[in-house]
């Protein structure tokens, strides 16, 4: 079995948004993904980290964890803050809700890390914070 | 995220082009949103073309941005189109149902 994994940290900062998307497609690389695969990953993880990023600590730079796992073809990406946590899960999950309105959000994150991955799971309790886990299979069909 | 600004004339209406060029995502999305908007503002609301092709990274940011523009414009009695999304873009520009309200040149 295939096996790694990588954990970082930083701050709720958007300039770590293109950093956390680029530490994401070098880790998924070694499953030798397509150029729209890693492109999905990317978008995925983008979108999980400025969620993280605008909602968790109302503009303050505390912490965003990413762990990233590789399990045989699986890559497995959970995205995590110890913020605010989001009120209800079901409802912000819904395509084009938003809770900032007059900030021109879309309210497609979630809708987009759904389409992107093969599974999303959202955990959110409030003041302790909101773990996004997200998992796509990448096979690869060798040449004969 | 860099942009270039020229007038083209498109069916046979003048149109302000606006092309883009980097990625575009919530860090990008603000000051990306100010300098179109003054572009608006100095070349007028009539008919603005949003040319992707040099976008190589967008995620829902860059729709809010481009709802937001088309709102602006639309409310000035003007049209906004975008034109020659890459594969990726278009994939979330589709996902979001932008192209019933905005047209897509190819």
């Amino acid at each position: 079995m295939k096996t790694n994994e990588i954990h970082i940290n930083f701050p709720a900062l958007s300039e770590n948004e293109a950093l956390a998307r680029m530490c994401a497609s070098s880790f998924a690389a070694q499953l030798n993904p397509t150029i729209e695969e890693l492109s999905d990953i990317r978008t995925a993880v983008s979108e999980a980290v400025t969620n993280a990023i605008i909602h968790a600590y109302n503009s303050f730079p505390l912490p965003v964890y990413m762990d990233m796992y590789i399990e045989d073809e699986v890559l497995k990406i959970v995205i995590r803050d110890t913020g605010k946590g989001i009120e209800n899960v079901d409802e912000a999950m819904q395509p084009f809700y938003t809770t900032v309105p007059g900030e021109e959000r879309s309210g497609m994150g979630f809708s987009v890390m759904q389409a992107f991955m093969d599974t999303l799971e959202v955990n959110s309790v409030g003041g302790i914070g909101t773990t996004v886990v997200m998992t796509k299979k990448i096979e690869r069909v060798l040449p004969e | 995220m860099k942009h270039t600004v020229q007038m083209e004339t498109e069916q046979g209406r003048k149109a302000l082009v606006i092309s883009l060029c980097g990625e575009l995502d919530h860090h990008s999305a603000g000051k990306l949103r100010e300098e179109i908007d003054a572009e608006l503002e100095k070349h007028g609301f009539g008919f603005c073309i949003l040319d992707m092709s040099g976008v190589s990274f967008m995620d829902s940011s860059g729709l809010g941005v481009i709802l937001g523009r088309y709102r602006l414009v639309t409310e000035h009695g003007g049209t906004l189109a975008v034109r020659n999304p890459n594969k990726t873009v278009d994939r979330i520009l589709k996902m979001s149902g932008i192209y019933s309200i905005v047209e897509v040149k190819k």
